[in-house]
């Protein structure tokens, strides 16, 4: 059970074969056992998880099954909820409960899926391994002294150690995509508008965007479907986007008649001899199974990470100023006056990595720089934009390597930030772009994963979802860490 | 050397809408403290902001009565700073691109009109509230007023003197009440103003200007006004320069003082809210707006005087808001055969009693239908003008119209030749000697008979009855 898939459990909870408190049980029972190791859960509370459990019995004893009915899904702990505290994994959000579910939950609860806990995080989602998080880091089950990637690594961590079946993440940069690659599991960014951000605490508000990591494309598929639809609260959720038979498009087992972009910039000397030699047996695989693989150029490539690096810091400058400890959150004891109120608190409850986006993106707006980076990178943007645009006139879907590098040890790059803005080097551009995105795994290279991304034209993750499960279907990759209880 | 004054005026005007500018809380006044708040206005982590369209609406209405350009694409963006009563630590307001440009207004001067140009109208969210005084050393934050809407009206740097400053200001005051966009209350902080004072002698280049702040009367304006003018004289005519700077003037001393330099003015860091799509118009919305502009004062001025034969001075009172002008029509409507009378009884008695009771029109005890029903009486001789106060006197403490109040005081006029030859024969029998006089030449006696006929008939004698009478029978 614990390694089986979200639609293998749904299956035998609609055949009768097993209850959601025995679901639950079987995961809490692996949470007691593992989370000291990896760290991926910040906050549980076992009694809460098995009164959902019961209730949802209990609701499909009298009425049927939900979507999600009885499904254990974990959250990141950027989602807000009304049941146990929501942090951020930032000691300035220590101990704060939010009086409202994010919109997502809701539509979790409303389909009834049995939220398991919260997981962890770099502080505010900012980062590329978990380390960033005032709860300590998470750690990679294929390799304890390995990072699970960032920021939901403790989604992804806790999905590739089966300590819950599915969780949600948010990806900015990468930060579903990314752990799920090098965590060996499948994540989806939806494209921007697809997801209602209302109650999920903004980072970059105009690259957030919610999405599922399963251990499935299918379960990938079952949880979209359930939390996107428009949201008249949530200004940038789109009312006319584009429906998609979610489940339907999962059905592929080939890939006659599909055009695959491979864009040069993706494919660049210095990448992962090992992550190299991965996509090239992947995209062979493609081939084998009918697809026609398309070279590309996305000219704008090289600049996607700085333009991000403007972009992402300067909104969240914005968004974190509401953290001034005057209605929530950490305030510094016994301030002076106001101003020591304010900076005491911040510098207290704020971490070296938000601080260092904070002062960037400060900066960027400032009078007399915003022309030279804040509006720079939004023509950037533009251009990126753009590049997707003309390679979608002639493919359906691009794929690329998710991460230039599997999974790096604790440690590696903290003391070098700039290092670590690489990792999102190949997912960054989508965001950018709003794009839709998933990374799905496609072998190992030294026992570590390695992530395959497909991106998709806006509104088009049908598109991704024929491609990634038809490459499931005929491949192997989806694995059971042996020291977690796996086989392999 | 004679100087020349340089304003500019920015206006805060709250937009009446039912709910805050990006969430449902109410925006009435008064309430308890943070009783009308919500996560989205409270800034808590998370929330996003969904626009009030109603309050875009009144915001292209206001555009399009100052002649104004309405940008169909305007856009949202954030200006950060720090303040406890600013939730988010940035108020959203509009920067590059606003929701109106380039309008203006005509204003009453002494020769006739100026044109004074209304630069930009951008929508915006208030503030909270902070108490400082009073509360022993630490500070309240009220965020009731948190996310009301605004309009920050700038107007181009077109007025000359404080006079025209506060002809400016009424003439806006007006009119956004007019629309009904604004409760415009300066007391309640619905209607707040900004000056930018520069002065330079006649021919030179803009002066430097100052900012005055917290400004929330008229007279306190043209006060905060004269005074920076002078202070600004008298420190170039000492050799000195004037700084740009923020003041805040403080009424009670009649003085302003510096707040910020301009070295310790905000760095805003304004870039695009990411969480508010660009407000979108179409020209058939705005051109349904535009059919929904109410009959603006100066044309309303203009009808009264033409349609009711009004002078210039009772067309302007009756026109001041537009309760008034409805209330006055009201009257007209109920009693068309005289509107000068409506126009004299109007402005002069029942305006004069309802501000006595600092009453609103809105909320007058005599409705125009209550009104016509006693002018009727004057107009058909019933009663004398006189008696008709009496009569309105009663009417604004009950509830009866004129007919019954005339009734029950016995008023009715009397104006029946034989009941009023009757009296006077009695009073030319009782004063023989004052007959005598009058028909030897002492014309002057008249006054006393008609004192004595009305003092006989307790004053209900129709007086232009009793004269006539009197004239023929005293000949003899």
């Amino acid at each position: 059970m614990p390694f089986s898939t979200l639609s293998e459990i749904k299956d035998r909870l609609d055949a009768g074969e097993a209850t959601a408190v025995a679901v639950a049980k079987i995961y809490l029972d692996r949470i007691a056992a593992f989370n000291g190791d990896l760290n991926a859960f910040v906050d549980i509370n076992p009694a809460h998880v098995l009164e959902q459990a019961e209730a949802s019995d209990a609701y499909r004893a009298k009425h049927g099954a939900r979507a999600l009915e009885g499904l254990p899904i974990a959250v990141k702990d950027i989602f807000c909820t009304q049941d146990g505290p929501t942090q951020c994994c930032s000691n300035i959000l220590k101990d704060f409960h939010a009086p409202y579910d994010a919109h997502v939950i809701t539509r979790l609860k409303e389909a009834g899926a049995v939220l398991v806990g919260k997981t962890n995080m770099d502080e505010f989602a900012m980062g590329s391994s978990t380390e960033t998080s005032a709860f300590g880091p998470c750690r990679n089950p294929w390799d304890i002294e390995r990072i699970p990637g960032g920021s939901s690594g403790g989604s992804a961590s806790a999905v590739a150690a089966a300590l819950t079946p599915a969780a949600l993440g948010t990806d900015t940069g990468g930060s579903i995509r990314q752990p799920a690659s090098v965590c060996g599991i499948t994540g989806l960014k939806p494209t921007y508008g697809r997801v209602s951000r209302r109650g999920i605490i903004a980072f970059a508000s105009s690259l957030d965007q919610a999405g599922p990591m399963t251990r499935s494309v299918k379960d990938a598929a079952m949880i979209a479907a359930a939390i996107s639809g428009h949201d008249s609260m949530d200004s940038t959720s789109v009312p006319d986007a584009p429906a998609i038979d979610w489940l339907g498009a999962c059905d592929k087992t080939d890939m006659k008649g599909l055009r695959i972009g491979k864009p040069k910039e993706y494919f660049v000397d210095g990448m992962d001899t090992g992550v190299r030699a991965a996509m090239d047996t992947a995209l062979a695989e493609c081939e084998a199974l009918g697809a026609e693989i398309v070279d590309i150029s996305l000219p704008h490539t090289d600049a996607a990470v700085a333009a991000y690096y403007v972009i992402a810091p300067s909104e969240a400058s914005a968004n974190l100023s509401r953290y001034d400890a005057v209605r929530f959150g950490h305030r510094c004891d016994n301030p002076d006056d106001l101003t020591d109120m304010y900076t005491r608190s911040r510098d207290e409850g704020f971490g070296t990595e938000v601080k260092r986006r904070i002062l960037t993106g400060t900066f960027a707006l400032s009078s007399g720089y915003y022309d030279a980076y804040y509006i720079k990178a939004q023509q950037v943007r533009t251009l990126i934009r753009q590049d997707f645009i003309d390679a979608f006139k002639t493919i359906d879907v691009i794929a690329t390597p998710t991460s230039p590098v599997t999974a790096f040890k604790l440690g590696e790059k903290t003391d070098d930030p700039l290092t670590m803005y690489l990792s999102d080097i190949f997912t960054i551009a989508l965001n950018l772009a709003g794009l839709p995105g998933l990374s799905q795994p496609c072998g190992f290279v030294d026992g570590l994963p390695v992530g395959l991304q497909w991106i998709a034209p806006a509104w088009r993750e049908d598109q991704i979802l024929n491609a990634a499960s038809a490459y499931e279907s005929a491949t192997d990759w989806v694995k059971a860490p042996v020291n977690f209880g796996g086989e392999t | 050397m004679s100087w020349e004054t340089v304003i500019g005026l920015e206006v805060h005007v709250q937009v009446n809408t039912k709910t805050k500018q990006f969430c449902g809380c109410s925006t009435e006044f008064g309430a308890e403290p943070n009783t009308q708040t919500c996560p989205v206005c409270l800034g808590m982590p998370g929330q996003l902001p969904v626009l009030n369209i109603e309050a875009a609406r009144k915001s292209v209405l206001t555009g399009l009565a100052i002649n104004a350009d309405i940008n169909l694409v305007s856009k949202f963006d954030r200006k950060n700073y720090f303040y406890p009563d600013l939730p988010k630590g940035y108020q959203i307001t509009q920067f590059p691109l606003p929701i109106v440009e380039r309008g203006y207004l005509d204003i009453p001067v002494k020769d006739g009109e100026k044109r004074i140009g209304i630069t930009r109208i951008h929508m915006e969210e208030d503030a909270g509230k902070s108490m400082h005084e009073g509360l022993d050393g630490v500070s309240h934050i009220d965020l009731n007023r948190s996310g009301v809407p605004l309009m920050e009206i700038v107007s181009e740097p077109d007025m000359s003197c404080s006079d025209e400053a506060i002809a400016y200001l009424k003439q806006l005051h007006q009119l956004v009440c007019f629309l009904d966009v604004s409760g415009a209350n300066m007391e309640k902080g619905q209607f707040r103003c900004d000056a930018n004072v520069s002065v330079r002698r006649k021919g030179e280049p803009l002066g430097t200007r100052a900012e005055l702040k917290n400004l929330n009367s008229f007279r306190f304006i043209k006060q905060a006004i004269e005074y920076e003018v002078n202070r600004q004289i008298e420190l170039i005519e000492d050799g000195g320069e004037v700084v740009q700077e923020t003041r805040l003037y403080d009424s009670v001393k009649g003085e302003s003082r510096s707040m910020r330099s301009k070295e310790e003015a905000h760095d805003y860091r304004y870039f695009p809210e990411p969480d508010l799509p660009p407000l979108r118009f179409t020209q058939q919305e705005v051109d349904t707006i535009r059919a929904g502009i109410p009959e603006l004062p100066g044309q309303l001025r203009k009808r009264f005087e033409t349609e009711y034969g009004l002078s210039p001075y009772d067309a302007d009172v009756l026109t001041q808001t537009r309760d008034l002008a409805a209330w006055y029509e009201a009257l007209v409507a109920a009693h068309p055969a005289d509107p000068k009378r409506c126009a004299n009884w109007m402005a002069n008695e029942l305006l004069g009693r309802l501000k006595e009771t600092g009453t609103d029109i809105a909320a007058s005890p005599v409705s125009p239908q209550r009104l016509a029903g006693l002018l009727e009486r004057i107009a058909d001789n019933t009663i004398s003008g006189k008696a008709a106060k009496d009569v309105l006197d009663a009417m604004m403490e009950s509830d009866d119209d004129a007919d019954a109040i005339i009734e029950a005081k016995g008023l009715k006029q009397v104006s029946d030749t034989g009941a009023i030859d009757a009296i006077i024969t009695e009073i030319m029998d009782a004063n023989p000697d004052q007959v005598a006089g009058y028909r030897a030449g002492k014309d002057k006696l008249l006054g006393f008979f008609v004192g004595q006929v009305m003092k006989a008939s307790r004053g209900k004698a129709n007086p232009g009855m009793v004269n006539q009478r009197l004239k023929e029978l005293l000949k003899g």
